[in-house]
């Protein structure tokens, strides 16, 4: 069996196949920050906890990538492998926007306002065969919804 | 503020020049600035240079002359030239120094540039989120969302570009492009296309300035900076290759610097004869336009239509044909702005000159990680 192992430490965990992205909130005034960081921007204070960052929000704004990036730094399939992917950013709500990669890469399904969810996407193998994943965010399948 | 002048101007074309390093194109520039004004380059009383990829500025006076002068290399990403200027005119303010040349050079590989994850970290870059096109893809789809801005804006935006591009001896793409051929070229990033996009490219600008009090020694067109600010951006700004930003607003770098600019010059947007402003991409032209206050947002739209940012429109925006027919090599690419509107003001501007007789130019240069800079020049 593939093992899944994260683009790199410290960035999100997986927990029941899913990523759970890992923050930082200023003790003083309550601002969120991704990745984790040392010293509040808004605040100027230096003091930070450690939090997991909300799992869902909505789509703030987005666009797709449409040509492949120069590899490296990027880790996924390039040349003739290559498809196109969704960017954007989804606010957390009452945390802040963060930025990522789009489960959909079809402008006519994307919507400023949508909901999302985290999801695991993958990369590429690394030189032991483990498959390298990064976080990503997906249409919340709302299916069931009346 | 207006004890500094602009006295000599030079360029090396911007473009492609296989077997011109970038710094034989500053070297080019910096001859061409001294030329303009009629002096030698013993009499440079100090240096500020500038650029990315290209070498320490300072190393081209071992090629034009090993004087002793004090030259101090600048580096501030797409800011670079615009920083370049900053600091002369510091320079010349502070009585450091009377007279003194500002350079900005460069010469990048083809195709997107590379960037490297933040913090040093590449599961940024790792992940495929390492790309400055991305960010103005973003910016402009939730600004359109918001402002009723539309693709065919950005289109006029293009075609404008390459029609101003085509008068333009020294700019990179001369071949005037139609709205159609913009808007139907290759899907780069979502809404922009290629043609809706500028390339990182080659080319170098000089420009030496003086106390203005001594302007007309050197030359009988002298044209005077009323204002250069520089401004980073603040908390809760969108800016490029963010991997989060706050919930909480700020207009930005660019509108700040606008603010700054116009209160240093002591005028206002609507003095503003012809305008030459950061334009990476077609959107970034329409949002640049009101962050830097001649317009409120969507008010770009019925503008454009109306076509008042034409060479011949009520506010020309980027005559030379900006960044889209010039492309980008970041260190000259502020110092282009400057260089199209000392020439606009000077009536020099060939068949691109606005009508009217100029007086009052702007530029605005914007750039990784959120740094805006603005000139304001004057007869
Ligand atoms: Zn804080």
């Amino acid at each position: 069996m593939t093992t899944i192992v994260a683009v790199a430490d410290g960035i999100f965990e997986i927990r029941d196949g899913k990523p759970v992205l890992l923050g930082t909130r200023c003790t003083n005034c309550g601002n969120h920050m991704f990745p984790r960081q040392t010293g509040c921007p808004r605040c100027l204070f230096n003091e930070q906890e450690d939090v997991e960052l909300a799992t869902a929000g909505t789509l703030w704004t987005w666009t797709v990538q449409a040509f492949p990036p120069k590899a490296p730094p990027y880790l996924g399939p390039v040349g003739d492998d290559f498809t196109p992917y969704g960017v954007g950013y989804v606010e957390l709500p009452d945390q802040l926007r963060v930025e990522g990669r789009l489960t959909v890469a079809d402008p006519e399904q994307l919507k400023i306002g949508m909901p999302m969810e985290l999801v695991l996407e993958p990369l590429s193998l690394d030189e032991d065969g483990n498959q390298i994943v990064t976080y990503a965010f997906a249409p919340v399948d709302n299916g069931d919804q009346s | 503020m207006s004890d500094v002048a602009i006295v000599g101007i030079g360029m090396h074309e911007f473009g492609r020049h296989d077997g011109i390093s970038g710094m034989d194109q500053g070297v080019t520039a910096v001859r061409r600035a001294l030329a303009d004004c009629g002096q030698q380059w013993s009499d440079m009383e100090f240096a500020v240079g500038g650029s990315m990829d290209g070498g320490a500025a300072d190393t081209m006076v071992s090629r034009i002359g090993l004087t002793g002068l004090p030259f101090t290399n600048v580096v501030n990403g797409c800011a670079t030239g615009g920083t370049a200027l900053a600091q002369a005119v510091n320079t010349i303010q502070s009585g450091a120094g009377d007279l003194g040349i500002a350079i900005g050079f460069d010469k990048h590989e083809k195709g997107a540039f590379r960037i490297k994850g933040p913090r040093g970290k590449d599961w940024y870059g790792g992940s495929g989120l390492a790309l400055t096109t991305q960010f103005f893809g973003m910016k402009i789809n939730r600004y359109m969302h918001q402002y009723g801005i539309t693709q065919p804006t950005l289109a006029k935006v293009g075609a404008k570009a390459f029609r101003n591009g085509a008068l333009n001896p020294m700019a990179w793409r001369r071949k005037p492009l139609s709205e159609e051929e913009v808007a139907e070229s290759l899907m780069l990033s979502y809404p922009l296309t290629q043609y809706m996009f500028c390339s990182p490219g080659e080319g170098g600008v000089a420009m030496i300035l003086c106390r203005a009090d001594k302007a007309k020694q050197y030359t009988d067109r002298p044209i005077y900076l009323k204002a250069a600010a520089v401004r980073t951006r603040k908390f809760g700004s969108f800016e490029v290759l963010a991997p989060s930003i706050a919930i909480e607003h700020d207009p930005g770098p660019t509108s700040a610097a606008s603010k700054a600019a116009f209160e240093m010059a002591g005028i206002g947007p609507e003095d503003v004869d012809v305008a030459q402003l950061q334009d990476t991409e077609a959107g970034a032209e329409v949002m640049h336009m009101a962050e830097n206050g001649f317009c409120e947002h969507g008010e770009q739209e019925q503008m454009l239509a109306n076509g008042e940012t034409e060479i011949n429109g009520r506010l020309p925006v980027n005559t030379d044909g900006g960044c889209l027919a010039n492309g980008e090599p970041i260190g000259a690419s502020g110092l282009r702005q400057v260089y199209e509107n000392v020439l606009q003001l000077r009536g020099d501007a060939g068949e691109r000159q606005v009508p009217n007789d100029p007086k009052v130019a702007y530029t605005h240069v914007y750039g990784a990680p959120g740094i805006s800079g603005v000139t304001i020049l004057s007869r």
